[in-house]
């Protein structure tokens, strides 16, 4: 055990943070769940990508720098600290470029991940369906092999940022008359593809950060299958395990929001501290967010060494969207009566990005697999226990 | 940057481990605390000696081992598992801790040389514990007396019995006077001896809160495949799987803070207080949850003597205020997050 960054990862911390201090935008950029936010967080990614950033841990040829995971977890670290723009793109990097590089071509790898990294395909994700949430073997949407194609009806829902992206990626029945998990194949395909509707839903704060798509005789070419037909679900399955995984939430996230949490109680200190459930709280915030870093960095120094990402991946899921919840009420319960204001109302100055957060985080408990799902999955996976 | 452990520190735990499950079965243990008077085997004890456990902290030059904290965290998660007495913490990692930092030749190559044998049992009496453990069979009781360091025999004490909820824990109150014959250390280099010594405890508390909690789940798990209602094991009802997994949850998210904690007692840190304290504080966490958890996956089971559970269930509540009570390790974590010169935020926690 050595917990001294190398002379390298040091230089490396210092490369980033001076790129970064150059580079950020001094003033956030509109919301990338509308029109405006989502073409400037392009441009942005489009920027990171230039000095390999968008992708730090891809291969050198894809468009990243070949970083292991601990210099991905520097690179988080001041991302995060400096403030820098959300990631519009990160359906397509952390989630499906991670499944592309397993399971995708030579010629697919060549086709599709240069042009995420510098975000000029966007993605989104297609899963879920009105009759396939928690419950996703139960997709119904199709896609019927038609010599070089395949043809797609059905729909999916709650497809995050499916409103702005180009592309998407998900999971369709190939098999007529198969069931569950049996018979799925994992497609991709251009959102403009004629047959396609995108109908956006407005989320909690009004923005349509997800939508529903419909498909109707969506002709797709069968080179944009992904993995072997049929082999969808597997496939599916390792996606779900990246995400609960270690790549959505970088731990550097939730470290800077516990950061903000204790700047904030030493700002509203008096009447922070009539009421001492708010100091534990706020205590109890900071603990776990480092509790949270400690255990990704174990993690990454166990895959460095050659361990696999188990079902232990599902606790850290668990473990941050509930801590992301109880910072943000925690926040909204320091700030009282201002913890209603919308981000432009003139009294809210300052503290804009509360309620966005709040928001956000009660979010984080349902999407990826909802928690339930998680512990059911721990129960049964990580300790053994009799499936029901 | 690893933040991995070696081969070498996995493969001496996994031999202690393997030790554990055949030595020190529940029964057995279970015979040592309710039919004898100390609670304790002098077979065990020199089974545990013979495993290197009692030599492990000595220096080299005194015949020992000279392995640090971070290899007793790992061994001290698996005496937690076993339920072995943590009067073992207390004397061979922290006791001897104590008396390694002295300066008395002699006194050390006597104490230190007799704990290598197996031929010494340290007990330590320390203001945060009002009672101490084991005092009465102890061949030496280190005591604190305004940051000085005293040493004692237990017939220069008086000695009151304090019966625990925990079998295994024998309490006393001591009565003593501190003098110049038994004062080992002045309180000049006796404050950094206890400062160490108590953040030593501290995280030897929670190693064995941790292992308590894997050892809770385990039960729970055990027991909910085994039992059966509405024909089927209550293992496979969610109601009893979630709360389950929200105890594996606590355990993913403590150890790594516990390991940090003592790599922090090993190589020295600015703020190791507040790391050892946050390791304790997760560690309780986990154990608290584990033992209310797993009682509950027992049912009426969990609330008798004949089942396990409650011999660790009761180790846990007995710990939780064991070197340093909540409020204690939670006023030292405040002390360091709000400070004015703090440092949090990404890329502050190595």
């Amino acid at each position: 055990m050595d917990l001294n960054y190398t002379q390298e990862q040091q230089q490396f911390r210092a490369t980033v943070r001076g790129w970064l201090e150059a580079h950020v935008p001094s003033a956030p950029l509109p919301s990338f769940d509308t029109e405006e936010g989502f073409a400037a967080h392009r441009q942005w990614e489009a920027k990171l990508a230039s000095q390999g950033y968008s992708a730090v841990t891809w291969p050198k040829d894809l468009g990243g720098l070949g970083a292991d995971l601990i210099e991905w977890l520097i690179f988080e670290e001041e991302y995060w600290r400096a403030g820098a723009p959300g990631r519009v793109n990160q359906n397509g990097i952390f989630l499906l470029a991670p499944t592309l590089m397993e399971y995708g071509t030579a010629e697919q790898k060549a086709r599709f991940l240069p042009r995420m990294a510098t975000s000029e395909d966007t993605w989104a994700q297609g899963w879920s369906e009105p009759g396939a949430g928690s419950d996703m073997a139960a997709i119904r949407s199709t896609a019927r092999r038609e010599g070089d194609e395949f043809v797609i009806n059905g729909q999916k829902i709650w497809s995050t940022r499916a409103v702005y992206a180009d592309w998407l990626f998900g999971l369709f029945r190939s098999e007529s008359g198969s069931s569950r998990h049996h018979g799925l194949s994992f497609i991709l395909m251009p959102l403009d593809l004629p047959g396609i509707t995108v109908r956006p839903i407005r989320q909690l704060n009004g923005l349509p950060g997800f939508a529903e798509i419909f498909f109707d005789n969506v002709r797709v070419p069968a080179n944009n299958l992904l993995g072997g037909e049929g082999e969808g679900w597997r496939i599916a399955m390792a996606t779900a395990g990246f995400e609960r995984g270690l790549m959505l939430r970088s731990p550097a996230r939730f470290q800077k929001t516990a950061a903000d949490l204790v700047a904030l109680y030493q700002a509203n200190r008096e009447r922070c501290d009539a009421d001492p459930a708010i100091r534990d709280a706020v205590m109890k915030c900071w603990m776990d967010a480092e509790a949270y870093t400690l255990a990704t960095y174990a993690t990454a120094s166990r895959l460095a060494k050659g361990a696999k990402i188990g079902a232990e991946a599902s606790t850290n899921k668990i473990f941050w969207s509930e801590l992301d919840v109880k910072m943000h009420e925690t926040a909204m319960s320091i700030l009282g009566a201002r913890a209603e204001l919308m981000p432009h109302a003139p009294r809210a100055e300052g503290i804009a990005q509360w309620l966005d957060g709040f928001l956000f985080s009660l979010a984080g408990p349902i999407y990826a697999g909802t928690n339930e799902i998680q512990r059911n999955i721990i129960a049964e996976r990580m300790l053994g226990m009799p499936r029901a | 940057m690893n933040f991995s452990f070696d081969d070498q520190q996995v493969q001496f735990r996994d031999a202690v481990r393997s030790f554990l499950v055949v030595q020190a079965a529940p029964e057995v243990l279970r015979e040592h605390w309710e039919t004898t008077d100390s609670g304790r085997s002098p077979e065990m004890r020199q089974k545990i000696t013979e495993q290197g456990l009692t030599a492990l902290s000595v220096p080299e030059a005194y015949g020992g081992l000279q392995q640090g904290d971070l290899d007793w965290v790992l061994l001290l998660q698996e005496v937690g598992y076993h339920g072995i007495p943590d009067s073992l913490s207390d004397a061979a990692y922290v006791g001897v801790g104590i008396v390694a930092a002295l300066e008395d030749e002699a006194f050390k190559s006597e104490w230190l040389g007799r704990m290598c044998e197996g031929k010494a049992r340290l007990a330590i009496s320390h203001p945060l514990n009002p009672l101490v453990h084991d005092a009465q069979i102890a061949d030496l009781i280190l005591l604190w007396h305004n940051d000085e360091v005293h040493a004692a025999t237990p017939d220069q004490v008086g000695l009151e019995l304090n019966p625990s909820i925990d079998a295994s824990r024998r309490l006393y109150k001591l009565d003593w006077t501190p003098s110049d014959a038994t004062r080992v250390c002045d309180a000049a280099s006796g404050k950094a001896i206890w400062a160490q010594a108590v953040n030593r405890a501290a995280v030897a508390v929670g190693a064995q809160m941790v292992g308590l909690a894997q050892r809770m789940l385990d039960l729970g798990v055990d027991y909910s495949a085994q039992r059966k209602q509405f024909g089927k094991p209550i293992g496979s009802f969610q109601a009893i799987k979630h709360q389950m997994a929200d105890i594996a949850v606590k355990i993913e998210f403590a150890r790594p803070v516990l390991h940090r904690a003592a790599y922090a007692l090993q190589h020295g840190d600015a703020t190791l207080e507040a790391k050892v304290s946050h390791a304790r504080l997760a560690c309780a966490e986990a154990a608290l949850l584990a033992a209310r958890n797993a009682m509950q996956a027992h049912g009426a089971m969990g609330y008798t003597w004949e089942a396990d559970l409650q011999m660790f269930m009761k180790r846990a509540w007995a710990l939780e205020s064991f070197w340093g009570d909540r409020l204690f390790h939670k006023q030292r974590v405040a002390q360091a997050l709000f400070a004015a010169d703090a440092q949090i935020g990404p890329g502050t926690t190595f």
